[in-house]
């Protein structure tokens, strides 16, 4: 209908400004010209129409107002080609000499006002539609962190981060750059098809954005607000998308990555999560047990140096530099920092619980004890730091059960 | 007005001065004109290479040239000096030269201030682009400076930054008062409102626009100021304080400006046209009363930056109705152009060439931002290639394009020297093409996905993007052109000599004087004839 509208506005304009019928005959050929655009539309060139209703219509609405453009520019652009070249000076010597003229001014004003209003009508509606997150059957909370996102299913409490996975050596060039580069995660954002799922989209630092052009979301991540957004997803898929909003230094390097799965599939992978957990809270609540019978069994500094290694390069290199040489004075320098070059405890507490107001997280809540002092051993034993601890007599090891005590505390 | 003439007679020799000293003590209009354009060229170089810069790393994934640390300083400095370094001060240069000349004044109505409003902006610049010399990064949130990236997690140079807005803001409120005041009170006996020339008209109302928004800006950067040294929380959530106010703030501020950057440019546009195409502008009255509505829009359409910050629903049909209607005053300008180049008699010199090539792009921005302005939509364009397509558009045909239209019309009568029009012509080509061939591939990057303001980007992206790089390369040499162009007229003073109305169109007080113009023009005020006005 709103079609048609905008249609019969458009030959209206038409009629108007071109009387002459050869005039008509040459649009009509721009038009036909034109019309095979959507063929043409494919994802490099256009907005992608998307796995969802919302994005469905986003895109029917973004074509129409595309086409109306279209319509509009014709009319403009044709008056103005025509005006330049049918009276440049050599066909047209002197010049007329009107200059005002009420009613085509009225004209001018109040047609692209009722194209404007035809416009509006279906863009109000889809608003409203957008801006309804009831009757969802599964929520998540979305937290951008400097450059990785936190996905929590809140009814079934799950939780994890979603790390870049494109290997450094892509990025500058030293190996071949994968299908997927840039777009890659560590942990996808599972969700299940055909259920109409609430995102609750906050940020633990700066301003992020959640965006996933094929789903038709794009929602700011703020600290201290939780925005609401949501998504109904027809066909099971991989949907890559990027973070939208200037967030510092790696800001292109935040992917989003949702896969979409049918219900069953989901539910299993909810149970294997689940399960996961289960497993580990027993084998924490056994260790416990046990620790309360006899001493904690130590880790071998080889053993400790062999799990903090990766786990530096992947949690912390992006800032501090697999080299521990840091950005200055950005991001410190790790080696010969004072802090893993000092007291141990000064060390674990910033790693526990961040610098606030900076970028270094508070990774006591994304890191179990082991890898933490896996982490802080070899940091603390890396690039010559463990020849200065030596020295000034500083430990290197730090044991699981240290990081335990020290979170109670 | 006595008063005034009285105090420009005072400094005025017609010997100014010689040397360096002349430029530091001036009071004249004209030569701060000049100051304030020779300003801006060179800051369009410096962000020009900026760009350039930017479009290296951008020519192909993975490392090009910089690391991601010193492509988020680039875009910054691009983006804040295009706006504040050559943009704006171009206007001011334009408006000190010309709004004087256009309606019969001797000199702007307060020349010391003149004095001071453009020396401040030196060292603004200064300050800026000192943080490039500094260790730790230079400002590196974006030239819309969002918190708290720029507050709790802003580089120490942010400080710096601070101040630099400071001035540039101190600079811009005293240039736009000494502005509006010298229309009110200076124009030449008999030059009624409705006579005065659109491009007075355009300065007028920016005028009231920069008197209006500039102190919001400073408030903007003096609350981050605060919040950065003074433990005050106006945007840090953690304290009680709100992120979203800094972009209602920011924004506020910045809707406005984008209209003062381009409704001088708009007057200039008007001149030229109805200059090549022998015709009186039609509609004057519909030009000034669309001028004024865009203005006072502009202050109701803020939000439209904000639709995927959570905005309620009522505030988002709001915003998007009042942007939507902006639409129609602009439209209506451009139907206006159109219908005074219907029945003309028109050639193609270089400034008449930058008047069409400015109505065929900023018609084309204007559509984007109409696509814009829908909010819906605007969750899958918000932050993308597609806005940065869509502001260039805006901006380069709604600014650069105009300048260069203004400076080659005006150029004769501040040299006395025809510029080369074989030069002129391929400077507008090569920037025309190139402009084109830079930016409308963004529109497509964009829709397919591609933020702004990255780095690096995935695989599918390339081909576009490395358009995109070419065009820009081919963009800023061509400026080279148009330095050459300058340089051969107001340097080597070649080129035919310039009556005093080289454009046989051309209707004004400015072509009333010689050309180049006597240092003190119009001592005494000339007679207004209606039909000169405009
Ligand atoms: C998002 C960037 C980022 C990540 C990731 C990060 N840090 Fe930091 N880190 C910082 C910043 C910024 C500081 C400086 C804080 C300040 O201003 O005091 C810092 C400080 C430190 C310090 C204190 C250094 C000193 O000399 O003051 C240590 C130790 C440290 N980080 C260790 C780590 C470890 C270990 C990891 C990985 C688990 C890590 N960081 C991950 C940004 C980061
Ligand atoms: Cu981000």
């Amino acid at each position: 209908m709103i079609y048609a509208l905008i249609l019969t506005q458009l030959a209206f304009i038409l009629r108007l400004t071109f009387m002459q019928s050869w005039w008509r005959n040459a649009i009509a050929v721009l038009v036909t010209l034109l019309l095979p655009l959507p063929a043409v539309a494919a994802s490099i060139w256009n907005m992608p129409k998307g796995v969802t209703p919302i994005s469905h219509q986003i895109y029917d609405i973004h074509m129409i107002t595309f086409y109306v453009c279209c319509a509009i520019g014709v009319v403009v652009f044709g008056a103005l080609f025509y005006s330049i070249i049918r009276y440049r000076r050599s066909k047209s010597p002197t010049a007329a000499n009107f200059h005002e003229h009420l009613w085509v001014e009225i004209a001018w004003t109040v047609i692209p006002v009722l194209i404007l209003i035809a416009l509006a009508i279906p863009a109000t509606l889809l608003l409203k539609q957008i801006h309804n997150t009831q009757a969802s059957s599964l929520q998540i909370k979305i937290t951008g962190y400097q450059w990785k996102w936190k996905y929590e299913y809140l009814d079934e409490g799950i939780s994890f981060f979603s790390n870049l996975t494109t290997p450094k050596d892509q990025i500058e060039g030293a190996a071949a750059k994968g299908e997927h580069y840039l777009l890659e995660v560590d942990n996808e954002m599972v969700v299940p098809t055909k259920q109409k799922i609430k995102l609750l989209v906050t940020s633990n630092d700066v301003i992020h954005d959640w965006w996933v052009p094929e789903l038709g979301v794009k929602q700011d991540g703020i600290p201290g607000y939780i925005n609401e957004n949501w998504v109904y997803i027809d066909e099971p898929g991989t949907y890559r998308g990027q973070c939208g909003e200037l967030c510092g230094v790696y800001h292109g390097f935040m992917p989003v990555v949702v896969k979409a799965v049918p219900q069953a599939e989901f539910n299993q992978w909810v149970a294997a999560h689940q399960t996961v957990k289960q497993q580990k809270a027993a084998a924490k609540a056994k260790a416990k047990q046990e620790a309360a019978d006899k001493p904690p069994e130590k880790m071998t500094k080889a053993a400790l140096l062999a799990i903090g290694k990766p786990k530096y390069q992947a949690t912390c290199g992006m800032c501090h530099q697999a080299n521990g040489q840091g950005l200055p004075p950005t991001f410190p320098a790790l080696k010969g920092s004072p802090v893993a070059t000092g007291p141990v405890g000064k060390n674990i507490d910033i790693l526990l619980h961040g610098v606030s107001g900076t970028a270094m997280q508070a990774f006591g809540e994304q890191l179990d004890d082991e890898t933490l002092a896996s982490i802080i051993t070899y940091v603390r034993d890396a690039w010559g730091n463990g020849e200065v601890n030596q020295k000034a007599g500083h430990a290197i090891e730090v044991q699981p059960s240290e990081i335990a005590n020290a979170r109670k505390e | 007005m006595s008063e005034v003439a009285v105090s420009t007679h005072g400094v005025g020799h017609n010997n100014p001065p010689k040397g360096l000293l002349r430029w530091i003590t001036t009071t004249n209009h004209k030569d701060i004109g000049t100051l304030y354009l020779v300003l801006s060229l060179i800051m369009f170089f410096v962000a020009g290479t900026m760009a350039l810069v930017i479009r290296t790393e951008l020519f192909e994934p993975g490392k090009v040239l910089v690391d991601p640390e010193f492509f988020n300083q680039m875009t910054t400095l691009h983006g804040l000096i295009m706006v504040f370094g050559v943009i704006m001060p171009a206007l001011a240069g334009l408006a000190n030269w010309m709004v004087p000349l256009m309606i019969g004044a001797p000199d702007m109505a307060f020349p010391r201030l003149n004095n001071w409003s453009f020396w401040i902006l030196p060292f603004a610049f200064t300050l800026l682009i000192s943080t490039l010399f500094m260790t730790g990064p230079a400002p590196d949130f974006g030239w819309t400076f969002y918190a708290p990236l720029s507050t709790t997690y802003g580089p120490k140079s942010t400080d710096y930054f601070i101040l630099s807005i400071h001035l540039m803001g101190i600079s811009s409120i005293l240039a736009s008062l000494n502005i509006v005041v010298t229309i009110f009170n200076m124009r030449a006996p008999g030059m009624k409102w409705f006579e005065m020339p659109i491009f007075i008209w355009g300065w007028l109302v920016t005028g009231f626009l920069l008197l209006a928004v500039m102190p919001v800006l400073a408030g903007c950067v003096t609350m981050m100021l605060m919040d950065r040294h003074f433990h005050t929380s106006f945007f840090n959530a953690a304290g009680g304080g709100d992120p979203v106010l800094f972009q209602h703030i920011f924004w506020f501020f910045g809707h406005p400006e984008v209209y003062i950057l381009i409704l001088p440019g708009f007057g200039i546009i008007s001149a030229v046209i109805q200059t090549f195409s022998r015709k009186r502008l039609f509609g004057y009255h519909a030009m000034v009363y669309a001028t004024v509505v865009i203005a006072i829009l502009a202050f109701a359409v803020w939000m439209h930056h904000m639709f995927v910050t959570g905005a309620p629903l009522g505030a988002q049909l709001f915003f998007m109705y009042t942007t939507m209607l902006v639409a129609v005053p602009t439209g209506i300008k451009v139907f206006n152009w159109i219908a005074t180049l219907y029945k003309g008699s028109i050639t193609f010199e270089t400034p008449m060439l930058f008047a069409l090539g400015f109505l065929i792009l900023f018609t084309i921005g204007g559509f984007s931002g109409l696509m814009l302005s829908i909010a819906p939509s605007d969750y899958q364009y918000r932050d993308s290639y597609f806005v940065v397509a869509h502001f260039h558009y805006v901006l380069v045909s709604g600014s650069l394009f105009t300048l260069f239209a203004g400076i080659y019309y005006w150029l004769p009568k501040w040299t006395g020297r025809m510029y080369n029009e074989t030069l002129g012509q391929l400077h507008f080509w090569l920037t025309a093409i190139s402009m084109n061939l830079t930016f409308f591939p963004m529109h497509f990057l964009g829709l397919a996905g591609m933020p702004r303001r990255i780095p690096d980007y995935a695989l599918q992206f390339t081909d576009f993007n490395q358009i995109a790089s070419i065009g820009a390369f081919i963009f800023g040499f061509s400026q080279l052109i148009f330095l050459y162009i300058l340089f051969r007229a107001c340097i080597l003073r070649r080129g035919e000599q310039a009556p005093a109305k080289p454009w046989d169109g051309a209707h004004g007080l400015e072509w009333s004087v010689p050309s180049p113009a006597p240092y003190h023009t119009f001592d005494t005020p000339p007679k207004v004839v209606p039909a000169e006005a405009h």
